[in-house]
């Protein structure tokens, strides 16, 4: 089984490296074939991984060489694969194989086709890295190769001013959660004193309950990064300046989730701290309903569904931090599956309209489009959770969760988020795809559908999206074996609920196809407070603006004015002058005359000597001196 | 009865000698015999030492330095004496084809 463990793992490396070979050269189509081939023996080897997981129950765990060794500290190359990490893995090396595919036509006009296959390709591999590591250092690795792709993916049109500032936004922002995150492991290490999964596991119910607090709290900062959470989530919407691949890999199925794997893996530091936990899921339901606040009413398609992400995200965040770990890990699964759906249609949308992402410019986009349109509506119906698609099965556990635990707050705000997020998924629907008026026409697009292949390679996806839920079953069998089981105390009220939900789901649909049948609504409504306020997601951005950025960079310019010019530069060009003058002054000493050279030498010899004979003189001045105090005594 | 602290004088003496010699005389030649004054100056003090020690290493040293002096007088008297047949004079001053 090693054999396919490495095999998951480095063949996304190699892909990125073969691919790298041709960075700087125009397009070679067989660059994306390749990089989408080693991606499908990823694929392969992660199925058989888990269907060795699933089957024998028996952990795959390797250490493939030393890394660091010094003292008491060891931290090996180590990789596991078990019931967290293949699902995890399944789920990368899926989503990534089709966007993979995707990409071949979506980047087919593209300048940096290869060099997008090499930075996609290097993303997988850093997400294997994060997943399949059995230790916290590998983790980071991993963390900050995710980290550094997405910024690279970002900033991939980098002649684009807002796609630069966009990436560069997302990198800072997640650095400031890395620092706590790396300040967890290290208080992890300083207590526990060593890295290592099992060791810190077990050790986890011995350490004092302050310091488990805040290394809950240290590495959940790092998840926040990672997945966006209040008040680090300006970085995700702006992140769609990247091409839409990127979108569904990294900003939607893979790496967002890191934060929610992490909370996962950790579950048995974060089941000793029900207090931290708790906050855990009440940031989660805030942010679920505060992004599926600014998605009612934005513009922009590509950001509807990042806020989208955003609100599911907060969604995992509650059944994490209640414990309900598996129903966590649950709807991670189905939302990779239909999140990525929709932004590949989302994709195929925009390149249709030329780049154009206001789906007020769309309209009646159905007939031209029929594949992408129902790609998109399997997805939008999954995300809303209406039965028998996979959303249904996965959100509404976690509602289950939230009404099981008698948080009704948090069970109420997730419930009302669940028909916003009907609401807004449909509301975008019907805006691209019917409506009246086919508004494209006046701004003189010619929308076309999608390659073939690209919507051969989205089904996969949207079957996922209508089937994973009735894999529930198997699913909490498998994974339970793993993470701490969940008890339901809603059976009585089960039906009850799920009738509930839907209801609420459908209500969300129902009004946004009522309200949009027509396409725009009154453009009364967006002279309201509440709009401004939503469009402007809620002067957040701005007033990051005005507290962090801006006198920072006021604080900038009086460093660089004062200190750096004044002081540091003003020291460092003495020096230079100094050495300039001082050669000056002394090349008449090279005179070349022989008889003046040996004079100077000559002169050199008594320094020389002068400096060995003055420590000498001053010890014997010294006892001098101390025979005439003791004679004076 | 003839100390080490008169060899190491006379030593002194003949190196400040050949320190003058170095640095005042304008002849090639005679700067060569000013620096075989110093290095016989210092084998002078080491095989007195090492006399005084009783550890021939002094005196082994000496015959080393006598044998590199041989052969460094040996390339310099040739060098000397091109420099003699082009310029028919061996004035320092008109040596600087070194200036800095």
């Amino acid at each position: 089984m090693e054999i396919f463990l490495y095999i998951a793992l480095f063949a996304p490396l190699v892909s990125s490296l073969s691919a790298a070979l041709f960075g700087a050269k125009p397009k070679i189509l067989a660059v994306g074939i390749w990089a989408s081939a080693l991606l499908f023996t990823s694929f392969v080897s992660a199925v058989i991984l888990l269907i060795n997981v699933i089957q024998t129950g028996n952990v795959v765990h390797v250490e493939m060489m030393q890394w660091i060794s010094a003292g008491d500290l060891y931290i090996p190359f180590g990789f596991v694969v078990d019931q967290v990490s293949a699902t995890m893995m399944l789920v990368v090396t899926l989503v990534s194989t089709i966007v993979h595919v995707y990409s071949i036509g979506y980047m087919e006009n593209d300048k940096g086709f290869n060099r997008f296959f090499s930075y996609l390709s290097a993303f997988v591999f850093s997400m294997m890295v994060l997943v399949m590591s059995d230790n916290f250092a590998g983790l980071f690795i991993g963390w900050e190769g995710v980290g550094l792709c997405s910024w690279l993916l970002i900033g991939f049109w980098y002649h684009k001013e807002s796609a630069t500032w966009a990436a560069n936004e997302a990198f800072i922002m997640n650095r400031i959660a890395d620092l706590g995150m790396l300040l967890g492991i290290f208080l992890i290490y300083w207590n526990v004193g060593s890295i290592q999964y099992d060791v810190v596991f077990a050790a986890a119910s011995g350490l004092e309950a302050d310091i488990l607090m805040w290394i809950g709290i240290l590495l959940f900062i790092g998840a926040m990064g990672k997945s966006a959470q209040f008040p680090l989530h300006p970085w995700l919407a702006d992140a769609m300046e990247g091409p839409t691949p990127v979108s569904a890999l990294i900003h939607a199925a893979t790496m967002v989730t890191a934060g929610v794997y992490l909370v996962i893996r950790a579950n048995p530091i974060y089941a000793e701290i029900p207090d931290v936990g708790y906050f855990i899921a009440s940031l989660g339901a805030f942010v679920a309903i505060f992004a599926a606040s600014m998605a009612l009413v934005n513009r922009d398609m590509k950001r509807i569904i990042a806020y989208s992400t955003l609100s599911q995200l907060g969604y995992m965040f509650v059944a994490a931090g209640l414990g309900a770990y598996w129903v966590a890990l649950f709807h991670l699964m189905t939302h990779a599956f239909f999140k990525a759906l929709l932004f590949l249609g989302a994709g195929n949308v925009m390149h249709a309209m030329h780049d154009e992402l206001d789906p007020y410019k769309m309209g009646r986009l159905y007939p031209v489009m029929k594949g992408t349109a129902i790609l998109m509506i399997v997805a939008s119906v999954a995300l809303a959770g209406i039965y028998p698609l996979a959303g249904f099965f996965s959100k509404d556990k976690i509602l289950e969760v939230a009404f099981s635990g008698e948080h009704y707050i948090l069970w109420g705000t997730l419930w009302v988020t669940a028909g916003l997020t009907a609401f807004y998924s449909f509301r975008l629907i019907m805006l691209a795809f019917f409506g009246e008026k086919e508004n494209y026409k006046d701004h003189g697009i010619h929308p076309h559908e999608a390659h073939k292949y690209m919507l051969y390679a989205m089904s996969p996806l949207a079957v996922l999206a209508v089937i994973a839920g009735f894999f529930e079953h198997t699913f909490v069998h498998y994974v339970n074996k793993l993470l701490p089981s969940f008890e339901f105390h809603t059976h009585h009220v089960e039906m009850i609920l799920i009738i509930v939900t839907s209801l609420m789901a459908a209500g969300g649909i129902a009004v946004a196809v009522l309200l949009y049948r027509k396409g725009r609504i009154s453009e009364k409504w967006e002279q309201t407070f509440v709009y401004k306020m939503l469009i402007n997601q809620y002067w957040i951005p701005h007033f990051y603006d005005v507290a962090f950025i801006k006198p920072y960079r006021e604080l900038s310019t009086i460093f660089w004015k004062k200190i750096d010019l004044k002081i540091v530069d003003a020291t460092v060009d003495g020096i230079a002058r100094t050495f300039y003058a001082t050669g000056e002054k002394t090349r008449n000493m090279q005179s070349g005359n022989l008889s003046v050279n040996l004079r100077w030498m000559v002169a050199g010899v008594m320094v020389l000597l002068i400096a060995v004979f003055i420590p000498t003189v001053w010890n014997w001045a010294i006892d001098v001196y101390m025979t005439y105090l003791s004679k004076v005594k | 009865m003839i100390t080490l602290t008169h060899y190491l004088v006379v030593a002194t003496i003949m190196f400040a000698v050949g320190l003058v010699g170095v640095m005042r005389r304008k002849n090639l030649l005679m700067l060569f015999f000013a620096t075989e004054i110093l290095l016989n100056a210092v084998n002078v003090a080491l095989a007195a030492i090492s006399n005084a020690y009783q550890d021939l290493t002094g005196q082994m040293f000496a015959f080393f330095i006598i044998a590199i002096a041989a052969s460094e007088v040996a390339v310099g008297l040739g060098l000397l004496i091109v420099w003699y047949k082009r310029k028919n004079r061996l004035d320092l001053d008109e040596l600087t084809t070194m200036n800095g």
